[in-house]
């Protein structure tokens, strides 16, 4: 089913008669497998509203992102907190939309500076499970008015209703930028250089550690202060490694690109997805890998971080799950692997806090683990209390978040 | 104001109320006797007052939790209490009801520089977590105007602001995680010092829920290395129109100061008797405020006075050094209390797109002319968070209602300028009559919904935000 206005969205939802399976250009096939009849929210196309004075943006949830993008070039301005394109990790096609970015809270290497997704969404207007059309704030930067629904849309991943419009916070691009790399850090060392940079006074807006062990810290802003910065941060964090400074705007670019569509694990049958704090990531690489090491030679998956650290992907493909898999009793394969993968980072996040979450994996192994994080038994009884409220008969992208 | 009348079944159970609540904490921790507890008959909606039948004062999150059980139990209602500085009557009690207020907790639990966070208590002040990371150049950045003052408890329930949130956020961008006790005294986490939520963003929900979903005991908020330095330039115009305009423009030119603060001749004027901060005479004042190193601010400030001298400033002053600064702040710090030397206010706090604000200041001065009553602005220009104060004297009779009907007049034509009731004040009870000019009355319904979620028995705050015709089957149906 493809809807064109709003009110068809409305009586799609309302003349449903079993589950519906909710999504937008289809780029994004993450969550526990759903079942039911695809209502496609692609057709809801167009930017209503776009005031770069007052550095606001409002689209119907179908509007393709790359439109909403050039509109905001032309202006000079931007979707700040940078959202992940997760084609290229996910191995999907399509045109991701507006609506998909914000019904994942999709956000990118810039979430340590400006925010989420969620920071930047102003105002909702969604169909929920009734197929009662609903709005939640506005197209203002400060509003206090009511709950704040506007939030708990963002990242609902369609379980509690159907995005129709979404109004955005946009903001200025930046004039340039630069990256400082330092290669081949553990880690430790990472974290603790990240730390550093992200506790001083240069605005930091990317810092990352990749898979081949360098760190990547991202300046922005007018050329002079750029340039300022990169020089006071340099000296900041010489300590750490020899630093390599990449002040081609267009280059560093690139970087974190690569890093915001987690391209380095393109390649993995598994990825999960940990958002921790930072200073847990030496402990939780640490305590991951001494679980495995004692079965192989050394950590069996991939890792790079974002956020400064809070941010962690893990990758395995099929020969590092099975590896994975030798550590619990039965016959070792990947499918095995992956189920003890996701399992231990997920136990490692109860303890330490945060959470993990499978981004990419076959379909039986997101049936047979909880994609995202189990939560604490009163906040899964206030999930669920809400999604009864918002979606009485259970058909909206039912089962997806567990 | 119409508040719901009290249950005459809690009332006349107040000696067993107050018997069972001391049961659960330390000696005078409950106030009950009629004298003490008008000390909690208001907060900063001065214009309302309502003795509690009592309050309490707990010191832990567990003996939080116990209070709420009782309430629970027997059955009444609780408004929890940071520092009783709402400007919307979000703390104001009703005569059946228990004030559950958080000042005793009050400590800093953990300072994490690495990972950038506080925990505190929530009864703790705004300033005062500043306070606790300034040592290491840390603060943290919403700076609501009364923050000497009030607490995070309150700032978590009202999703409040400040002057610097164009570039820093408000509240709920900054809190990363909160303890809370739910109605029926279960305590639970959510968020923590971790960035995102991992399913569902109750945090953000819980941020603005003011007081209705549960009591935050505990706070995980994210702290900022201080910038190198910050400088403020004063532009001062002719026309409120052409200064909005500048607005617009400074904006669009890809600078994002850290403050656009906007105040109108009323405001000048009478800051200016009182405060001595050497404005210019001019129709409307602008303070805009960068950050960096100096040199960065020297680039910053040359592209912003390159915009504003394309709308023909009066005047143009750059501070030269901190006391210039600290000038050219002190008049619109002093704003709210300069016009309360010369009469009684009510300040308002719709916001509305940038964009609107030359119409919507026109509309204003037009309304102030109609009603007969002096309006002065004096807001945060770069967000379009208006601040009217509209002034009356509260010795005449009738003038009180004037001056609510004019306020209601101003709110409607933010929500008509694409904007709404309240920026970063709250609902509370001054604003609770007016959501259904801003919202139909599904949209209302989902919100109660979330309420009967948290509270089924709509015993926490129960008479705000909500119209009281809109809520009456829920409040009644729990008595």
């Amino acid at each position: 089913m493809t809807v064109t206005t709003e009110q068809e969205l409305a009586e799609a939802v309302k003349g449903a008669t079993g589950p519906l399976h909710i999504c937008g250009g289809g780029t994004r096939d993450i969550g526990n497998p759903v079942v039911g009849d695809v209502l496609s929210t692609a057709g809801l196309n167009g930017i209503s509203l776009y005031e770069p004075g007052a550095l606001t943006i409002v689209a119907q949830a179908g509007t393709p992102v790359a439109d909403i993008e050039a509109a905001l070039e032309a202006e000079n301005q931007r979707l700040a907190f940078e959202p992940m394109d997760h084609r290229t990790l996910l191995g999907t096609t399509g045109k991701p939309t507006i609506g998909g970015i914000v019904a994942t809270n999709a956000s990118g290497p810039r979430r340590i500076s400006v925010g989420a997704c969620r920071d930047h969404l102003l105002g909702v207007r969604f169909v929920d499970g009734a197929g009662t059309t609903i709005k939640n704030g506005g197209r203002v930067m400060k509003n206090v008015t009511g709950y704040d629904l506007v939030k708990l849309m963002a990242g609902s991943y369609g379980t509690l209703g159907v995005l129709s419009e979404v109004s955005l916070k946009v903001l200025p691009r930046a004039e340039t930028q630069a990256t400082l790399c330092i290669f081949g850090l553990d880690e430790t060392t990472a974290a603790d250089a990240m730390s550093a940079a992200l506790g001083s006074p240069y605005e930091v807006s990317g810092a990352a550690w990749d898979v081949d062990r360098t760190m990547h810290l991202r300046l922005e802003g007018f050329e002079n202060s750029v340039n300022y910065r990169v020089g006071k941060l340099a000296d900041l964090i010489k300590s750490y490694g020899e630093v390599q400074i990449v002040d081609d705007p267009t280059a560093s670019e690139r970087i974190w690109v690569a890093i915001r569509n987690v391209d380095a694990l393109a390649g993995k049958d598994v990825v999960v997805r940990m958002s921790i704090q930072p200073s847990a990531l030496s402990e939780m690489h640490f305590a991951t890998r001494n679980m495995f090491v004692p079965y192989e030679n050394g950590p069996t998956f991939d890792i790079m971080t974002d956020w400064g650290g809070g941010l962690v992907w893990i990758g395995a493909d099929a020969n590092q799950l099975v590896d994975c898999a030798k550590v619990v009793d039965g016959e070792p394969s990947a499918e095995l692997g992956g189920q003890v993968l996701v399992e231990y980072l997920q136990s490692q996040c109860a303890f330490s806090g945060g959470h993990a979450t499978l981004i990419k994996g076959p379909g039986a192994l997101r049936n047979a683990v909880p994609v995202f994080q189990p939560e604490n038994p009163t906040v899964n009884m206030l999930s669920k209390g809400l999604r009864n409220k918002f979606d009485p008969r259970g058909i909206m992208n039912a089962g997806l978040m567990g | 104001m119409q508040m719901p009348t009290p249950n005459q079944n809690v009332l006349s159970r107040k000696a067993q109320i107050v018997e069972r609540l001391q049961g659960v904490l330390r000696d005078g921790a409950v106030i009950h006797s009629e004298s003490e507890v008008r000390a909690y008959e208001c907060d900063a909606l001065t214009a309302y007052k309502c003795p509690p039948l009592c309050a309490v004062l707990p010191t832990s999150t567990e003996e939080v939790a116990a209070v709420l059980k009782v309430c629970h139990e027997m059955g009444v209602p609780v408004v929890p209490r940071g520092s009783g500085t709402s400007l919307a009557g979000g703390a104001l009690p009703t005569a059946d009801c228990v004030i559950l207020g958080v000042a005793r907790l009050n400590s800093v639990l953990e300072t994490n520089y690495d990972d950038r966070y506080i925990r505190v208590q929530s009864g703790r002040t705004n300033l005062s977590v500043t306070g606790a990371v300034e040592a290491m150049d840390f603060f943290y950045a919403p700076d609501p105007s009364s923050q000497l003052a009030c607490a995070i408890a309150g700032n978590v329930a009202m999703n409040s602001g400040g002057a610097h949130c164009l570039k820093y956020g408000v509240t709920t961008n900054n809190l990363m995680g909160v303890k809370m006790v739910l109605m029926d005294g279960t305590i639970t986490e959510i968020g923590g010092a971790h960035l995102d939520a991992a399913g569902l963003d109750l945090l953000g929900l819980i941020c603005g829920s003011e007081g209705q979903l549960g009591v935050v005991t505990e706070a995980t908020l994210r702290i900022l290395r201080k910038p190198e330095g910050a400088r403020p330039v004063l532009m001062a115009f002719n026309d409120n129109e052409v200064a909005g305009a500048c607005v617009a423009d400074i904006i669009k030119a890809g600078v994002l100061p850290v403050a656009i603060e906007f105040m109108d001749r009323l405001c000048i004027e009478t800051t200016e008797n009182y405060a001595k901060a050497g404005y210019p005479d001019c129709e409307a004042l602008l303070i805009v405020e960068v950050e960096g190193a100096p040199e960065e601010i020297d680039e910053q400030l040359a592209l912003i006075k390159d915009i504003a001298l394309k709308h023909d400033p009066v005047e143009l002053r750059e501070a030269q050094d901190e006391e210039e600064a600290a000038r050219i702040w002190l008049g619109r710090k002093s704003a709210f209390g300069a016009i309360g030397q010369i009469s009684d206010y009510m300040c308002l706090d719709g916001t509305i797109p940038v964009s609107s604000l030359p119409m919507v200041l026109r509309r204003i001065g037009e309304l102030s002319d109609e009603f007969g009553l002096k309006v002065g602005n004096v807001f945060h220009a770069g967000d379009g968070n208006m601040h009217p104060l509209i002034c009356y004297d509260a010795n005449k009779p009738g003038d009180l209602e004037l001056c609510e009907a004019m306020g209601a007049e101003i709110l409607k034509l933010c929500v008509d300028a694409g904007g709404c009731l309240t920026g970063e004040h709250g609902v509370g009870i001054e604003k609770r009559d007016l959501m259904t000019h801003q919202y139909a009355q599904q949209d209302l319904d989902i919100q109660m919904a979330v309420k009967d979620v948290f509270d089924p028995e709509w015993l926490l705050n129960p008479a705000k935000v909500f119209p009281l015709d809109s809520s009456a089957s829920r409040r009644i149906a729990a008595e």
